[in-house]
């Protein structure tokens, strides 16, 4: 019930009211979702997504195996994992006060570097600008890619590599005849899965970028925010539809995929 | 050939990466707790933005807000979502599948998304919590915060109760004489604690982390207050954001060695851990604990 009011209910009216609203019928709002100006958002959105779901999934990859062969008991791995966990789905705000006061205008390292170096890496204000939303989001990806990775890397079983060295395969062939090819759909759906993470965020976004509106979470707020002032009423609905377009078209990737996974994984 | 019986790299390569995640990783975090103790004006140290935390008047109400929202989700939810997964357990096991749907569903859909079309449904909320005398408390966010914590608790009990015969148990009670208000209370709650204090904490996590629903519904919880205090005084803000990061980790950690002994399936998941930002009927594993009935 309170699911249906409060989650089902709310994505029905944005569909709706993307096109009828006020007594009308309209597609302009549609329609205005292929500006040049709603595309370049559109774009830089993919981008920053695209990007930081890649470095995400390589480096989160990477991070996963090196904590995988610690037993899951082990305080290191729990350490490790539940940091991840909070970096990950709890940080928003306070990951971009995080590079506020590491690399911002006044912050420790950019101090230190200035002092040790001389030079001011932050003075042309990059971090509060695509390059910084990048960094950020990069920071939280990783962590989120341990944690959807983690368990399959521990489908793999010991019995299969061991049926690969008893058949004299190399560490090197089992890796890349063995390990590679099980955990690439994982991988995949992972990456989509970052990609429609950082699509959809907006609280790291909107305590980070300073002005302007270069990503699409940030383009809805301030159709929302000033939606009388502008007369362009309805205009979120549009947006938060695109949104749920783009987020529904990578879940249902990810779910091939994992289908794909849990074959071998049962 | 001893370099196959290892699982994961060599030692050396294995911790000089580590070394370089933990310095990414670390470095923010520590340059949090050095900048908020920093005197930006002056130079030296003050603890001057750890104690606005109380005496901001501000800031020190967002945190009674956000506190309050927490606990009253927690409660909320608990009452929501204990009876009814018991009840689906024991009565009609047919709609287990629907309700795990519905209540994964919240992690599919985007909270800019829920916020976008939440508007209408808000305006009779507040009609009615300003019937009940409440008005335009930040309290009518705990209705949506508690479907945005739905699937990170449902996982929680859901793992707690796989554990434990739910049904030989009830039915003990029942047959002994206990009412349902009994059984569920004297003898189901005390079998699924820990389940409970998991999905209690992730829920209290994720309250306090909240920024975009209360920013553009336009309520004052601790989150939009660090952000609109941030512009002014940053080390205030910094000293806030690591505060509930830390709040955040200390529970998720406590968790996790608390859940890592209660445990009786012997499986490897960890309560907070696995995935929980992925639907458990998406993620690539099934989950063990024997909930992955198909």
């Amino acid at each position: 019930m309170l699911v249906l009011i409060f989650l089902v209910i709310p994505t029905i009216s944005v569909v709706i009211g993307s096109v009828y609203l006020d007594g009308a019928f309209s597609f302009g709002r549609i329609g205005a979702l292929f500006d040049a100006a709603s595309l370049r958002t559109l774009r830089t959105s993919v981008v920053l997504s695209g990007v930081t779901a890649l470095v995400g999934a390589v480096l989160g990859a990477v991070l996963a195996w090196l904590i995988v062969s610690s037993p899951p008991t082990s305080v290191f791995r729990r350490l490790v994992v539940s940091l991840s966990s909070v970096l990950a789905q709890f940080g928003g705000v306070a990951l971009a006060f995080a590079f506020i006061a590491t690399i911002g205008f006044q912050g420790v390292v950019t101090l230190w570097v200035k002092d040790h170096l001389g030079l001011n890496f932050a003075s042309s204000g990059w971090l509060y600008e695509l390059p910084g939303l990048i960094l950020v989001y990069t920071y939280f990806q990783i962590p989120l890619m341990v944690i959807v990775f983690l368990p399959a890397l521990e489908g793999l079983r010991e019995e299969w590599r061991e049926a690969a060295v008893s058949l004299g395969a190399t560490r090197w062939q089992y890796l890349r005849e063995v390990a590679f090819p099980l955990l690439t759909p994982a991988f995949l759906g992972s990456t989509l899965l970052l990609f429609a993470n950082a699509f959809a965020a907006y609280a790291t976004a909107a305590a980070l970028v300073s002005q302007g509106n270069p990503i699409v979470p940030l383009l809805i707020k301030n159709a929302l925010t000033s939606e009388v002032v502008l007369g362009q009423a309805g205009f979120g609905y549009a947006l938060a539809l695109e949104m749920v377009f783009v987020v529904a078209l990578v879940m249902i990737a990810y779910n091939l995929l994992v289908r794909r996974t849990s074959r071998w994984l049962q | 050939m001893s370099a196959m019986t290892r699982k994961g790299p060599h030692p050396a390569l294995r911790w000089s990466l580590l070394a370089l995640f933990g310095i990414f990783f670390l470095t923010p975090l520590l340059s949090m707790a050095d900048f908020s103790t920093r005197n930006l004006i002056q130079g030296g140290r003050t603890g001057q933005a750890w104690k606005n935390l109380f005496q901001d008047d501000a800031l020190y109400s967002a945190i009674l807000i956000s506190l309050g929202l927490a606990l009253f989700t927690v409660v909320l939810m608990l009452l929501v979502l204990v009876p009814t997964m018991i009840w689906v357990r024991l009565r009609t096991p047919w709609a287990k599948g629907m309700m795990e749907f519905l209540c994964l569903l919240p992690l599919t859909i985007p909270a800019l998304v829920i916020v976008v079309g939440l508007k209408g449904v808000y305006d009779w909320v507040t009609y009615f919590l300003s019937y009940v005398g409440l008005g335009e408390s930040a309290l009518a966010l705990t209705f949506v915060y508690v479907v945005l914590v739905l699937p990170y608790s449902y996982r929680a009990l859901d793992s707690a109760m796989s554990a434990i015969d739910l049904k030989t148990l009830s039915e003990a009670a029942r047959s002994l004489g206990a009412s349902w208000t009994t059984t569920i209370m004297r003898v189901v709650v005390p079998n699924i604690w820990s389940g409970i204090l998991s999905a209690s904490f992730i829920a209290i996590a994720v309250v306090l982390g909240e920024y975009t629903i209360a920013s553009l519904m336009g309520y004052t919880t601790l989150q939009v207050q660090i952000v609109a205090i941030g512009k002014a005084d940053g080390t205030t803000s910094v000293a806030a954001s690591l505060a509930v990061l830390l709040l955040g980790f200390v529970l998720l950690m406590v968790l996790s060695l608390f859940g890592g002994r209660g445990r009786r399936t012997g499986a490897t998941e960890d309560p907070v851990a696995p995935a929980p930002s992925v639907p458990a009927s998406l993620s690539p594993r099934p989950q063990p604990g024997g909930n992955n009935h198909p």
